[in-house]
């Protein structure tokens, strides 16, 4: 594990090199530009709105600025979310000729499409940042949990990715399930609705390890409440143990990559 | 070769690759019934797709030298490098490599098209192992070398293959490794430009770096190489002083033959210099070629026709015996008949392919084409091209 820093390390400049070039080339011959960066995020929080928006008419209620704080902010890093597991998923494939051709730690690739995520995602907090500001969310000590909590969802985001990269490589499958799995992940992660709103299924819902990490920050943030604090440490446990598998599977396959594609 | 060990450069031992040709299962509607038949017992059928790459393949390389790897397509030559740049494991055996290890296995591998050339310079280097801050500092010698300073900012999309190929070499060629590994990077552009790879290598080996070369190019492989390994379905059949290698190589490409379904074979296509059998010649040196037919059909009117080619297919000389004032040739079924001809070698150096056909003129029919002898051409002066015109320079 020692090892496999060290030589991750070493080619930093190659992981900030395939990062950059990640982000660039998105965003290179698009007339928005960066823009994408936060409408992707925005459609999001757009679809939350719209759901939030019919049930509080059902229910008779009336939907206040809280709500749209708190859909927000459990939007934009499920987006950071999809979007990077999607990106790292194909990471490998998408680089055959330098899998096959070039030594390097593979897992690079994966990590740049993470990290080009990432960059992504800050730019959209920037904005979400200053959306709160305008409707006075507010701050409170809880705000320091964001930190933590962005960095173990960061942690799960990057050994699924990984793990993921290496896998579709030997079946092209995992490419397509991804998609389906990502596309359904939204009914078991409280995205939309507070866990809370699922009743005797809470439980349930916050086995998915991203479920407290986004209850986490919309209690924070929106609500400048405490974390469900054993839930937070489930994600993080879960978490770790995913990168350590995710490493060691990446690195026993990965002398097999370049004769498996 | 008797080095100490902290002198070894490279090594290999015992190494052996044994690939799968039908066992990769790119979906999982391929992995369930391979699975199922596993689980049945009947892999053994799965065993004969196996075959082997490479074979107990062992080798020490001290620093500083620079050794060639020839042999056919299929003898294991890439996948040779491709253990010792670590991009694949060795099934069997053991591989060492010493220091920073720079592989040319294809240039502009990583070059994105919607990047410029400056964008794909840093992205390339980092890619072949660069720093950015040594990117930084040898940019402009980058630059220089392919030439390219006017289209730097230019998307590499818009580059001509030629140009693309020039920038990816001059990236490489900057990468300063302590084994550099090449394979068959030189054919790519110019002239011009493949001169000054060439001479690039050279600078690259003087400064004590390790080269290990892959080419179809013999002249290439003398030119840089004092040691060559030959190749041969996966096993070393010859290592030593590149000359001798390479002979070696030539003489095995001889390939008489005496196809049946032919009108008729040579029985015997030799090329000789003063001492017998020979595959290399110096430029101008008298050379001798002796050819007998054996016909399988009877044969009523035909020449024998003598052909030289360059090493990419150019034809550079033809004659035949008619030509030559001969009567045409009349065989019956079996009939023999045996020709000599003298040729003076004044080509230049490098590396030339003797070909023989029998031809009948009057109804422009060929009975059959022979490939002949791979042939070297050495000289001590240094010209290109295909023929010696013996320069001399005179100052005023």
């Amino acid at each position: 594990m020692i090892a496999w820093f060290q030589d991750l390390y070493r080619r930093r400049d190659l992981f900030y090199m395939i990062t950059w070039r990640e982000i660039v080339i998105r965003y290179k011959q698009s007339v928005m530009g960066f823009l994408w960066a936060i409408l992707m995020p925005l459609l999001i929080v757009g679809a939350g709105i719209v759901v939030r928006a019919a049930f509080a008419y059902v229910a008779g209620t009336k939907l206040v600025m809280s709500d749209l704080a708190d859909v927000s902010v459990r939007a934009v890093p499920w987006a950071f979310f999809v979007a990077a597991t999607r990106f790292s998923t194909s990471s490998l494939i998408g680089n055959v000729s330098l899998v096959q051709k070039i030594y390097m730690p593979r897992e690079i690739f994966p990590l740049a499409a993470v990290a080009a995520n990432f960059v992504d995602f800050l730019v959209a907090s920037a904005a979400l940042t200053i959306f709160l500001a305008i409707v006075g969310t507010g701050f409170s000590v809880q705000l320091l949990w964001v930190p933590v909590l962005v960095l173990i969802l960061l942690v799960f985001t990057i050994g699924l990715g990984t793990l993921l990269s290496a896998a579709s490589l030997f079946f092209r499958d995992v490419k397509y399930l991804v998609e389906v799995f990502l596309t359904f992940a939204i009914f078991v992660t409280p995205v939309f609705f507070s866990v809370d709103t699922f009743a005797r299924f809470r439980t349930f819902l916050l086995l998915n390890p991203v479920s407290p990490l986004l209850e986490g920050l919309a209690q924070t943030v929106a609500h400048h409440k405490a974390p469900i604090l054993p839930w937070v440490g489930y994600s993080a446990a879960v978490s770790l143990v995913l990168l350590v598998i995710a490493v060691v599977v990446f690195k026993h396959l990965e002398p097999f990559f370049a004769e498996s594609i | 070769m008797t080095a100490g060990a902290d002198q070894i450069a490279l090594a290999m031992q015992g190494v052996s690759k044994r690939f799968k040709k039908g066992e990769l299962h790119d979906s999982l509607r391929d992995l369930v019934p391979a699975l199922a038949r596993r689980v049945l017992g009947r892999a053994a059928a799965a065993d004969r797709r196996e075959f082997w790459a490479l074979r107990d393949v062992s080798f020490e390389i001290p620093r500083g030298q620079a050794v060639g790897i020839v042999g056919d397509n299929g003898a294991g030559k890439s996948t040779i490098l491709k253990i010792l740049s670590g991009i694949m494991k060795p099934t069997l055996g053991e591989m060492r490599v010493r220091g920073r290890l720079s592989a040319l296995i294809e240039v502009g591998a990583g070059f994105h098209p919607d990047l410029t050339g400056r964008e794909n310079v840093f992205l390339n280097g980092a890619i072949l192992g660069m720093t950015r801050a040594e990117i930084r500092r040898k940019f402009d010698e980058i630059v220089e070398f392919s030439g390219l300073a006017d289209f730097i900012d230019t998307p590499v999309k818009r580059y001509s293959s030629g140009m693309f190929a020039r920038l990816g070499f001059s990236v490489a060629a900057h990468v300063d490794p302590d084994v550099l590994i090449v394979d068959e990077v030189l054919s790519v552009g110019d002239y011009l430009f493949q001169r000054k790879c060439m001479e690039r290598m050279s600078a690259v080996l003087q400064g004590g770096a390790t080269v290990i070369f892959v080419s179809h190019n013999l002249r290439a492989v003398t030119d840089l190489c004092s040691r060559a390994l030959l190749l041969s379905h996966g096993r070393v059949l010859a290592d030593g002083p590149a000359p001798e290698v390479l002979q070696r190589y030539l003489e095995a490409g001889l390939d008489v033959g005496t196809n049946g379904d032919r009108p008729a074979s040579l029985s015997r296509f030799s090329l000789l210099n003063a001492d017998g059998e020979a595959v290399r010649f110096r430029s101008g040196e008298r050379a001798r070629v002796e050819i007998e037919i054996t016909a399988h059909q009877r044969i009523e009117r035909a020449s024998l026709v003598l052909m030289v080619e360059s090493d990419d297919n150019y034809p550079l000389f033809s004659t035949s015996t008619e030509r030559l004032g001969a009567p045409a040739l009349a065989l019956e079924v079996g009939g023999r008949a045996s020709y000599t001809f003298d040729l003076d070698l004044h080509l230049a150096p490098g590396t030339y392919r003797l070909l023989a056909a029998l031809y009948r003129y009057d109804i422009q029919h060929e009975y059959g084409r022979y490939p002949g002898r791979t042939f070297f051409v050495h000289s001590e002066i240094d010209i290109r091209g295909g023929v010696n015109l013996y320069p001399r320079l005179s100052r005023p």
